[in-house]
């Protein structure tokens, strides 16, 4: 996974461990390099380690074992206020007795810039984020979304070339959080800082990163921008977390290069992209996107083998049908198929053929 | 639908507010209802009490009840000038005296004049058994001259209304007595002693149980009777035993009938009397309320020319109270420097440590107020624990080893430890609520762990220490045992001298004072710090 040099890293995690009560490693061997500008995300399921990865770049809890650099500076032995990286918290930590103007000038003052220098960046920052006319106002007299905008501006301010935000959003309903979505992702961009970001909600790190890391049990299943993420993941782990998936399993049968043809449960065989088999005999877990499936012959290669499927249920959904299959024994097999005006609306109980193109079936790990 | 014009009326046509006003009643009623027996029982147990205080303070009704007729005589008299009341006054107090005497209220007259002037208990003491010898001079003669007068018959016969004296004659012991009326005539005939027979006879009925047909009379109303003759005309007069009456006449009249002067009198029990400091006193205070009590209670007292501090020895309450503030603002203050670490760490510790401090902080909840503040004396003592470890250590000499208790000092750390949980406990409230993240977002904004702490975390935690200050200093000003064990002379509270006017001067009036001043204080301390500081920033918790 350590596919980039560490020394060009910006942020760099190096064999990284962390328990927290000496008996459970909480974070296992995490190798992690960040490029300068980069918006990486962290995605895993509760208690996978991400929070304290974040902790321990922000310098609030110490690894274990390992190195962490910032920079090309090992930034184990610093303590966090020397670390000079933004922070937004996922309950936003607005200081309550404090007014918004004088949160922001917080980092400043403890900088010792000058007073008109402050007073300027405050401005500035406030304007960046919308909110320039709310600087007298206390963050209780503030809504939600504001106070997410002044937490964002606050970690900004004292323009830090790293930006950490653990779930910032969660607590915002679906709408502001799609329209703050955007405005971090303009932001981060606009002024060229890396950013960190978790995120339990896999919509928001596919649509705002440039990379994302998948944790799950203190481990990085697998760092790679989100298309790749999504079209080809790397074990079954991802590929259930990422998106909707249909799995099926069976045995590897035969391995010819790029393909391979598995054989299921019930004796029937399809075509697959082997991924992490190796070896004829292993039982493996396929998986197919739901959007990737094709019922009609016409389109699929001369030769490539379909499987028998029952229509159960038609749902319609506006601007796509789903469809849900019996394949193979398994009832929760899905398919997805655009609206278009020539497309079939598939009645339940009929029997069709369902196929795929090789390489959007990945036959993966079978744990 | 015109719902412009005219009130919006409800479903059933009344007008809307009138029927949400009823239905709010009858909840307003519930309410109430449920919340009764606790508002009786506040009212009861803590407003009548400290509105009874309150009118302790100034209440003063004892002088002009137990002598009317004095102070009213005293109205006339003018203090500032160096001379004794008239003969008029003394005859008042002799009759006022007299009756109060026998009602036995002259002691409690005399204590209550004691709090203004020492003395004058001692003189109502002697005086309500040595103002017989007055009466008795007149006693004796008018016996001399006739046995009769010494009879209790004759009396009621003179003096009772004849429906009166019937029934007095027809009753018998068990059935209720009959209530006195005077003859007609007999009061424009000889007033005053129609005046003191009528308070004898009725006291003797109703105090006393007992028929004035068997009991002569005091000798206050041979002194009347004296007086009256001398002055009244009784040719005309014709009613029941006027043989006897002219013949009392005649001899008063005569000379080498021997009188006494009320003056002379009360001279002869105690000199005292011809001092004008006592009239002067008693002038002073025979007004129904008096600030009195509350002059005294900041050292001050009344006299003819006005209000003046007392004498430098007499002044004990201003140091007190003075002393009381200060040792207060004292221990809040040690107290807040002690419980501020405590209570930070029971809010930042791991839950185990925590609870494991949190009964330390409370185990003094458990053992008695008494005990442990024994324990402080049994420490702080000269030959005490802490003396003796310096002495061991070699920091202190044998021979000046530290005076630690019956002082101040003692106070104030017994003090401070007994309050101590009263201030940890709502600082810990308080800062249990206030969020690690805090603290780390200011760590990530670049603040150092001081700066952190000082700009951040302690503003959060201000309101924690206004209400554990307002609550250990409203405790310490009214505290009375600690101090009592371990203050000795110098350590000792306003609200001791309280105790002691409660409990063994029963100067209950002054005691009164010294509370509602103590409550004007702590109210004044409020009202301040709610302008300075908001009482909205005190928080128990959440
Ligand atoms: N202060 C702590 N002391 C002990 N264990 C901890 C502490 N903080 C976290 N853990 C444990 O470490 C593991 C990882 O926690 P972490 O907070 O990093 O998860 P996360 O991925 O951020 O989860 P979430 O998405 O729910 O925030 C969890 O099993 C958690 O119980
Ligand atoms: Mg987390």
């Amino acid at each position: 996974m350590a596919e980039q040099g560490t020394d060009s890293a910006f942020v760099a995690f190096e064999r990284v461990q962390k328990s927290y009560d000496g008996e459970t490693l909480v974070v296992k061997d995490l190798n992690l390099s960040m490029p300068k500008g980069e918006f990486l995300t962290m995605l895993g399921p509760s208690g996978s380690g991400k929070t304290t990865c974040l902790m321990m770049l922000a310098g609030f809890e110490t690894a274990t074992h390992g190195e962490i650099r910032l920079d090309g500076v090992s930034i184990n032995n610093i303590p966090p206020h020397k670390r000079g990286i933004g922070m937004v918290f996922q309950n936003y930590a607005l200081f309550p007795h404090m007014t918004v103007a004088e949160n922001l000038s917080f980092p400043l003052e403890v900088r010792k810039i000058g007073k008109s220098d402050r007073e300027a960046k405050v401005k500035r920052a406030l304007d960046m984020v919308q909110m320039g006319a709310f600087g007298g106002r206390r963050p209780a007299q503030l809504s939600g979304g504001q106070q997410q905008r002044i937490a964002l501006a606050r970690a900004l301010v004292f323009e830090p070339e790293l930006v950490l935000m653990d779930e910032p959003l969660g607590a915002l309903d679906k709408q502001l959080r799609e329209h703050m979505q955007f405005e971090i992702t303009r932001l981060a961009h606009e002024l060229g800082i890396t950013v960190v970001y978790v995120t339990h909600d896999q919509t928001e790190a596919l649509t705002m990163s440039d990379r994302v890391a998948v944790f799950n049990d203190g481990r990085i299943q697998q760092l790679d921008p989100p298309d790749v993420l999504y079209e080809k993941p790397a074990n079954s782990f991802v590929a259930q977390f990422i998106g909707e998936n249909n799995t099926l399993e069976g045995v590897v049968t035969r391995i010819e290069g790029e393909t391979c043809v598995v054989r299921l449960d019930d004796g029937e065989e399809l075509d697959a992209t082997p991924v992490n088999v190796t070896t004829v005999g292993e039982r493996t877990r396929v998986s197919i996107r739901p959007e990737r499936v094709e019922f009609n012959r016409d389109r699929l290669k001369p030769g490539a083998h379909t499987l028998k499927a029952e229509v159960l249920e038609f749902i319609y959904m506006g601007d796509i049908f789903r469809t849900r299959l019996k394949v193979a024994g398994n009832e929760d097999f899905v398919i997805k198929t655009r609206n278009a005006p020539d497309q079939v609306r598939l009645e339940p109980g009929t029997e069709i053929e369902i196929g795929w193109l090789p390489q959007d079936c990945r036959a993966l790990d079978a744990s | 639908m015109s719902t412009a014009s005219g009130p919006v009326l409800a479903a059933d046509g009344t007008p809307l507010k009138r029927s949400l006003a009823r239905a709010l009643r009858v909840q307003k009623i519930r309410a109430l209802l449920l919340i009764a027996p606790l508002l009786l029982f506040v009212l009861v147990s803590f407003v009548a009490p400290i509105a009874d205080m309150l009118f302790r303070s100034v209440e003063n009704q004892i002088v002009a009840e137990t002598l009317p007729r004095t102070t009213k005589a005293l109205r006339s008299w003018d203090p500032e000038a160096q001379e004794l009341p008239d003969e008029a006054v003394f005859e008042a107090a002799y009759y006022d005296i007299f009756i109060a005497a026998e009602r036995k209220q002259h002691t409690r007259l005399g204590s209550r004049l004691n709090y203004e002037q020492t003395g004058m208990s001692s003189l109502f003491r002697k005086s309500g058994r040595g103002l017989d010898d007055i009466g008795e001079v007149y006693q004796d003669q008018f016996k001399d001259l006739d046995r009769n007068w010494d009879e209790p018959e004759p009396w009621v016969e003179l003096m009772g209304a004849p429906s009166w004296v019937a029934a007095l004659q027809d009753w018998e012991k068990g059935q209720p007595l009959p209530p006195f009326a005077l003859r007609d005539g007999v009061a424009d005939l000889l007033p005053l002693t129609a005046r003191e027979y009528a308070l004898f006879a009725r006291f003797t009925q109703q105090e006393d149980g007992k028929s004035p047909l068997k009991e002569e009379p005091w000798t206050a109303v041979h002194t009347a009777l004296y007086t009256d003759l001398a002055a009244a005309d009784l040719s005309g007069y014709d009613g029941p035993r006027a043989e006897m009456l002219r013949a009392a006449d005649a001899a008063v009249d005569a000379p080498g009938f021997e009188t006494v002067r009320f003056r002379d009198g009360f001279a002869e029990i105690d000199e005292d009397w011809l001092s004008p400091d006592v009239w002067r006193t008693i002038q002073i205070y025979s007004p129904a309320y008096t600030s009195g009590y509350f002059l005294n209670a900041v050292d001050m007292q009344k006299t003819p020319e006005g209000v003046g501090l007392r004498d430098e020895r007499e002044r004990i309450y201003g140091l007190l109270f003075k002393r009381t503030m200060f040792m207060s603002l004292m221990i809040t203050f040690s107290c807040i420097l002690l419980a501020y670490p405590v209570a930070y760490l029971l809010a930042n510790l791991p839950m185990r440590s925590a609870n494991l401090l949190m009964i330390l902080v409370l185990l003094p909840f458990w053992t008695s107020l008494l005990v442990r503040t024994s324990a402080w004396k049994v420490m702080l003592q000269q030959q005490g624990v802490i003396n003796d470890t310096l002495v061991w250590l070699g920091l202190v000499d044998d021979a000046a080893r530290l005076v630690m208790i019956n002082n101040q000092l003692g106070t104030i750390i017994a003090m401070t430890h007994i309050l101590l949980p009263f201030m940890i406990l709502p600082m810990y409230s308080v800062m249990s609520t206030i969020p690690p993240s805090y603290v780390r977002a200011a760590k990530s904004l670049g603040a150092s762990n001081w700066t952190a702490f000082w700009r951040v975390y302690f503003p959060q935690s201000v309101p924690g220490i206004g209400a554990g200050s307002i609550l250990v200093f409203i405790l310490a000003i009214g505290y009375y045992i600690t101090p009592e064990i371990v203050g000795g002379t110098t350590g000792t509270f306003i609200s001791n001298r309280i105790a002691y006017h409660i409990s063994s001067s029963l100067n209950w009036g002054l005691a009164a004072a010294l509370g509602t001043i103590l409550l004007g204080v702590v109210l004044v301390l409020y009202w301040a710090y709610d302008r300075i500081v908001g009482i909205d920033n005190v928080k128990l918790g959440g």
